[in-house]
């Protein structure tokens, strides 16, 4: 058994058909899947437990999270349940909102990859990047070539070790202990080669308005071809421990299942949607950076349940290295910023030569670069779905607006439906399967 | 059953009070190598890491440390607790764990309770350590303490089943519950008229020896059937409200139950402390040769025990109960029958 026999590559446009997606808006909300209750009315029933007089309680009110060793951080989940069973659920979140939307608004756009960086921590350069895009449609600029490779280069690492974490993740979620280690082993020697580039193991501020932040190090080259060599390898072995194991298919197998039109309505990105069977992916669909010079296949699933998801981002981490080794063959040479003075600080000695050096970095680093007018959304495929940065200006040096639609919150609407009458065990699957970054969903 | 120890002569109150001592001090040293070599080392050569390398030769003192932190740590009830259950549960958890290594032989007359009934004692006394858990779900007063409680309760039962219907098999074949007579029967035994390593009874009751290990597994919660603490899901299921030293009793018991299964595993299925017949030592060197022979069983079952709770995912509620009901149980029951039926045609 090997990974790629569930998921499939398709090339085909996906076709929506929309008396479908009104038929699945209306079972969505049929299904009572959510728990709309306030918090303070679900705490009231929680104090409601065990046998009563009338017989026994036969729905409890269970509270899982903010600090639970399975809600990825601190997503909490109010549910419903009937023993075992999940009735309804109701995800809350908000534990980790240091308020990044509106502290962007404070930032120039040079320092704003720094603060988004932080957003979606197990995948800091899909941020950088969205957020980069965005600025730089706005100025008009054309980011040079090499700097649209190494940009390539680094979010398609990224992606693989955001999937590597999900692998160690979900395996210690589904009691397979030893995977956790595994995954955490493999995503280090990725945040090795990126600590090589950027300096940092995440949070990097790398991907800037205007291209990268340094060029490629001495030798990328041979750590890239070695990380090539190591980690299909590994995932060799992680589908000869997991993929074929029984107990592993028992668990994965038809649990958390969503349809297309359910996750079309529910706004769904990413490996979720594309566990139903459409493929969709912007990097093929809506090509940015230099994607459609590449050769990959978008891997979709055909049942959409947590196992579908699983080897979608196995599969995903092949295509990744595919498209890892193209950018090796095809890395041009040449600037790996933009060369306009006005948003790119000027190299350190040219500031000992010239007094015009001197100014724009004075002024560059002090009020910023002015942006002109006007408003734009880019989105980027992010390891979660679609990451899109919707950035509005008024011609000043710092956004007027800054706003991040991250896939993991929008993804988090799926839960209560994917969970609806499943067992407890059951929803960590779930949950699990999602993937989602607290950083991200709370900004 | 009072009379000579290694040749001294005592009364029934020294016999057993030397016995209980050497038995408890066997039994923990017993789970204190277990601890370290499988929970500490060989997991940690699993995973690809070293493991704990600073107290003490190669972490070799590591399970002190943690039992002086377990010690230190501030013995928290809960408001809402059942205080005198919640305290009780531990205590009914060690006991029984402790009450099975009454009867299990580690030499000819190396034994605290030689009883006719032995096997049949050995699984009443395992099986006392669901009360405990039980009691400790309920008295927490948390819901994931109860439903861990109830899970526990669930899963200990049907696996009780399938461990009592395995064990028939060797019980038929031995035609005694005594573990010194099911010892000698395979000491004894010859296979196909070659007696060099007697007859083990892994090599005609296999199947129940499988059946055996796999229910030892459920009942002692490990993975890939601990959903009873399961972490990830229950945070630590019935364990989740304690601290501190009854923390540490739990996990006292749940090692210490792992060694007391291996050693009835490999009493009942490789031979126990016995030598094969032909090396014909004398009793007096068989109470130095057999505990040891009986604790290197031990600990290498309680490694299986371990290898595989650390390389599989964990089942669910519902899937455990179907591989009980559905499967190990009408094997075992197969097993009982063809024994039976092979017994009394041979």
């Amino acid at each position: 058994m090997t990974a790629t026999d569930t998921p499939r590559t398709d090339s085909t446009a996906p076709v929506l058909d929309l008396a479908a997606l009104d038929a699945a808006r209306v079972r969505l909300t049929a299904d009572h899947a959510v728990l709309r209750m306030s918090e303070h009315d679900a705490e009231q029933l929680s104090g409601y437990q065990g046998p009563t007089e009338e017989g026994l309680a036969d729905r409890m009110i269970m509270n899982m999270g903010p600090v639970h060793p399975s809600t990825h951080g601190v997503l909490r989940l109010v549910l419903e349940m009937d023993g075992e069973t999940v009735i309804r659920s109701k995800p809350v979140m908000g534990y980790l909102h240091t308020g990044m939307e509106k502290q962007g608004e404070q930032l120039s756009y040079l320092q704003g990859p720094t603060n988004v960086t932080r957003m979606d921590y197990a995948s800091p350069l899909f941020t950088e990047l969205a957020f980069s895009l965005a600025t730089e449609t706005l100025l008009g600029i054309e980011v040079p070539e090499r700097a649209q490779w190494i940009r390539m280069l680094m979010t398609e690492l990224n992606r693989i070790s955001s999937h590597l974490l999900f692998m160690a993740t979900n395996g210690m979620d589904i009691g397979a202990v030893g995977m956790m280690l595994y995954g955490w082993r493999e995503r280090e020697e990725v945040l090795r080669f990126f600590e090589m580039v950027t300096g940092l193991r995440m949070n990097h501020n790398y991907i800037r308005p205007g291209g990268v932040a340094a060029d490629l190090p001495d030798g990328w080259r041979d750590e890239v071809l070695s990380l090539l060599e190591v980690i299909p390898e590994r995932l060799e072995e992680w589908d000869t421990l997991l993929t074929g194991q029984p107990i592993w298919r028992e668990r994965l197998q038809g649990v958390g299942v969503i349809t297309t039109e359910e996750a079309l309505s529910l706004g769904a990105t990413g490996p979720i949607l594309r566990s139903t069977g459409m493929a969709w992916d912007l990097r093929r669909d809506e090509p940015y950076l230099r994607y459609d010079q590449v050769d990959f296949d978008v891997v979709v699933g055909t049942y959409g349940d947590c196992f579908d998801r699983y080897s979608i981002r196995l599969a995903e981490m092949y295509e990744s290295m595919k498209i890892v080794r193209q950018c090796l063959d095809q890395m041009p040479t040449g600037d790996y910023r933009v060369q306009d003075k006005k948003v790119t600080p000027p190299p350190r000695a040219r500031i000992d030569e010239s007094m015009e050096a001197l100014i724009h970095h004075f002024k560059i680093f002090t009020e910023g670069y002015k942006v002109p007018e006007g408003e734009v959304y880019v989105a980027v495929e992010s390891p979660r779905g679609e990451l899109g940065c919707y950035i509005v200006s008024d011609g000043s040096a710092k956004p007027m607006r800054m706003h991040v639609r991250a896939p993991s919150f929008v993804n988090l609407q799926t839960l209560p439906h994917m969970m609806r009458d499943s067992f407890l065990a059951d929803t960590v699957a779930i949950i699990s399967s999602v993937d989602p970054i607290m950083g991200e969903v709370d900004r | 059953m009072s009379g000579a120890v290694l040749g001294i002569q005592m009364a029934y109150w020294q016999e057993t009070l030397l016995k209980l001592g050497v038995g408890l001090a066997a039994v923990l040293l017993l789970t204190g190598g277990a601890v370290y070599l499988y929970l500490f080392k060989f997991v940690s050569f699993m995973q690809s890491r070293l493991g704990p390398m600073e107290a003490g030769p190669y972490g070799s003192l590591q399970l002190l440390a943690e039992v002086g932190k377990w010690l230190q740590k501030e013995d928290i009830f809960t408001e809402n607790a059942d205080r005198f259950i919640f305290g009780l549960a531990p205590a009914i958890v060690l006991s029984s764990t402790f009450l099975m290594f009454v009867v299990i032989p580690a030499g000819p007359s190396a034994v605290i309770a030689d009883l006719g009934t032995g096997i049949y004692y050995v699984l009443a006394m395992s099986s006392l350590s669901v009360l405990g858990i039980l009691m400790a779900g309920w008295a927490s007063a948390n819901k994931y303490a109860l439903l861990g409680g109830l899970r526990a309760a669930g899963q200990l039962i049907a696996y009780e089943l399938p461990l009592v219907l395995a064990v028939i098999g060797v019980v038929i074949q031995a035609g005694s519950l005594n573990l010194q007579d099911i010892v000698a029967a395979q000491s004894t035994g010859s296979i196909f008229g070659w007696d060099g390593i007697g007859s083990p009874y892994i090599l005609t009751q296999f199947v129940a020896f499988g059946i055996f290990m796999i229910a030892v597994q459920a009942e002692l919660t490990q993975t890939p059937f601990d959903m009873p603490i399961a972490e990830s899901e229950l945070v630590a299921g019935y364990q989740v409200e304690y601290t501190g030293i009854r923390f540490l009793v739990y996990f006292i018991s749940e090692f210490a139950t792992a060694v007391g299964f291996a050693a009835v595993a490999s009493t009942l299925f490789l031979g126990g402390w016995a030598l094969p017949a032909s090396w014909g030592l004398s009793n007096g060197v068989m109470h130095v040769v057999g505990p040891l022979m009986i604790s290197t069983k031990a600990i290498l079952l309680v490694g299986v025990v371990f290898w595989a709770r650390f390389s599989l995912p964990r089942f669910r509620e519902d899937q455990l109960q179907t591989l009980a009901w559905k499967f190990m149980i009408p094997i075992a029951l197969v097993n009982i029958v063809v024994t039976a039926v092979l017994k009394v045609a041979f």
